[in-house]
């Protein structure tokens, strides 16, 4: 899994799956519509302005709410490459890992790492590092199968990838 | 001996067929129902597609229910709902709700009999803690388990941690179980519970009518709880023998269980409850809310659509006018609610005082339609959130509240108590 380097958009507690999504967008589930209006109640310009492989860094309780799945799709194709929170809503932290965003708890890195600041995360070994302060920070290494399932692009792809492998080995011998 | 356990850890060891489980430990579990509406089934739909699998494990335990953007706001809403009928259609689904037979699907599926104590239910749907006021294990899922689910009729969780909340002493006047979960969530927070289940007790409890237990239930989610379960007890089973005719499994808390934490309330002392804006934690009681005025008041919704709520409601609507500054929209939670409240004359009343009837819908409380507000303007709802842009304009205020303040509010137009109107609550 490689290395991630990107500028951070900084968000305080409870971000709600409202403030990812608003519902006034929810008569669609494609991603690239969903991406448009990620965070828009919040900061109305960031849809426009993050670019691919920025971070959003944020407080408690990140993805509180309800359990729409657009919350994780529009912040992944809003090009964001990673949030770091220090805690996460159960359903939204199960929710992107099914659809391939990747997340990490990091309650240290959560609150210390400032708005603009550029951080290279290394999800394999667990490590934060905030290059404007040259701090780095730990967190749970991604271990090996979820690692798999973060590349495949969630578990449905992960798992039909799986199965296809099995059926290769079944046709080769 | 074996372990003694909470009422979620009962629940999740008899299901995974393991003498006893603890927190912690992950188990795969079968799943008695799993539901998704028409914004979070269409993901699942195209999740089931992509996968290759032609049949749902069983068309009799998919639930799809239609109740969020409908009757469809605009043309892509339409799609969607088309989308889940065209593949409720295909696969039999048995319980498919659609037009005239839909309503908000926390209110409706209890009702029909489709969930019983004991269940296990996922919902791609974040209030389905609802049934937890039936001892159903029940939880939110994304699109995605969901889909899971279809394919293996299975599902795993992290057995959780239990908070024990206790309720005791006698309900002032006008108090619900509305008051009593959104105090609850002032205490403790956004994430007081979060990945944990909270478990609802006390002689308060069991006097709360069951659609005061679905309402407490119904917001565990809004402290970040996977499940909010209430023992059942001969309300509940009353309750369940008259909608369903399946067999309910009753089960109850060791009484040496032990529990991560145990809060008790002194119910003498709760005042009916108002959440401000933007969390449902932000809660006062009425006595501290000072003057503010209303542009809306919203009674219904998964949290507050049964006809006991409606039946608060009409109580105070009865013989008054609504302020002509306000827009009062009553949104019965689904049919059945909606002719008892006819045949008792209450819709005759919300009518008369000059309020909007609204067929059975999520419509505003999520920023929908039926109902969504202009930048700056305030709302009083009976609804479970009230973050940003909730239920329309991002400067718009939703402040959250039972029936009988919802209603007070209305006459008045301003936040208030049906103290305030001279009325006496019974007791």
């Amino acid at each position: 899994m490689e290395k991630i380097r990107g500028r951070v958009w900084r968000f305080g507690d409870d971000v709600d799956t409202d403030v990812i999504i608003p519902a006034r967008y929810l008569n669609t589930s494609d991603p690239k519509e969903l991406a448009k209006h990620c965070m828009e109640d919040a900061r109305p310009d960031f849809a426009r302005k993050v670019k691919p492989g920025d971070v959003i860094v944020a407080g408690k309780n990140f993805g509180c709410g309800s359990s729409r799945e657009h919350a994780p799709i529009a912040i992944k194709a809003a090009g964001v490459a990673c949030v770091i929170a220090e805690s996460f809503a159960r359903i939204f932290y199960r929710n992107a890992f099914n659809t391939g965003l990747l997340i990490l708890e990091s309650p240290e890195a959560a609150r210390e790492i400032e708005e603009g600041h550029e951080v290279e995360v290394d999800p394999e070994a667990g490590l934060i590092k905030d290059l404007t302060t040259g701090k780095t920070y730990r967190c749970q290494p991604i271990p090996p199968f979820m690692k798999e399932l973060l590349e495949d692009g969630g578990l449905i792809p992960h798992i039909k990838k799986k199965f296809a492998r099995v059926r290769l080995e079944e046709d080769a011998s | 001996m074996k372990r003694a356990m909470t009422l979620a850890e009962k629940i999740l060891a008899a299901k995974a067929g393991l003498e006893a489980v603890e927190p912690g430990q992950l188990i795969d579990v079968p799943v008695d129902l799993a539901l998704a509406n028409d914004i979070t089934a269409p993901i699942a739909i195209k999740i089931f597609r992509e996968a290759g699998i032609p049949k749902v494990w069983d068309r009799e335990k998919v639930v799809l229910v239609m109740d969020h953007f409908t009757p469809n706001k605009d043309i892509q809403s339409a799609e969607q709902v088309r989308l889940c009928r065209e593949f409720a259609r295909e696969q039999g689904i048995v319980h498919y709700f659609e037009g005239g037979n839909c309503g908000i699907e926390h209110v409706l599926l209890p009702e029909r009999g489709l969930v019983v104590c004991g269940d296990i239910v996922i919902g791609a749907d974040s209030h389905t803690c609802t049934y937890g006021a039936l001892g159903a294990f029940a939880t939110g899922v994304g699109s995605t388990d969901l889909a899971a689910t279809w394919i293996t009729g299975r599902t795993w969780f992290r057995v959780p941690e239990t908070i024990k909340f206790v309720y005791r002493g006698k309900l002032r006047p006008w108090v619900t179980g509305k008051d009593l979960i959104l105090h609850t969530i002032g205490d403790i927070g956004v994430d007081g519970a979060l990945y944990k289940a909270m478990e609802f007790s006390g002689e308060v409890i069991k006097r709360l009518s069951m659609a005061e237990r679905f309402t407490m239930a119904n917001m565990a989610i809004e402290a970040g709880g996977k499940v909010g379960l209430i023992e059942p007890d001969r309300k509940t089973l009353n309750y369940v023998r008259k909608h369903s005719q399946r067999e309910p499994l009753v089960f109850k808390a060791d009484r040496k269980a032990s529990y991560l934490e145990v809060r008790e309330y002194d119910c003498s002392e709760i005042e009916p409850q108002v959440a401000f804006p933007h969390l449902p934690s932000n809660t006062k009681p009425i006595s501290d809310v000072g003057h503010i005025d209303v542009d809306q008041v919203v009674i219904g919704s998964c949290t507050n659509g049964r006809l006991e709520d409606l039946a608060l409601a009409a109580k105070i609507f009865k013989g008054r006018k609504v302020n002509p500054n306000v827009r009062a929209i009553i949104i019965p939670g689904s049919p059945a609610v909606y002719r008892e409240a006819l045949r008792k004359k209450y819709i005759d009343v919300f009518v008369e005082a000059g309020a909007i009837v609204s067929p059975p819908t999520c419509g505003p409380c999520l920023g929908g339609h039926m109902g969504i507000l202009a930048k700056g303007e305030r709302a009083v709802s009976t609804t479970n959130r009230n973050f940003v842009g909730r239920m329309g304009h991002p400067e718009s205020e939703v402040y959250l509240a039972s029936p009988a303040v919802a209603a007070a509010s209305a006459i008045l137009g301003r936040i208030a108590s049906p103290e305030e109107l001279g009325l006496r609550a019974e007791v």
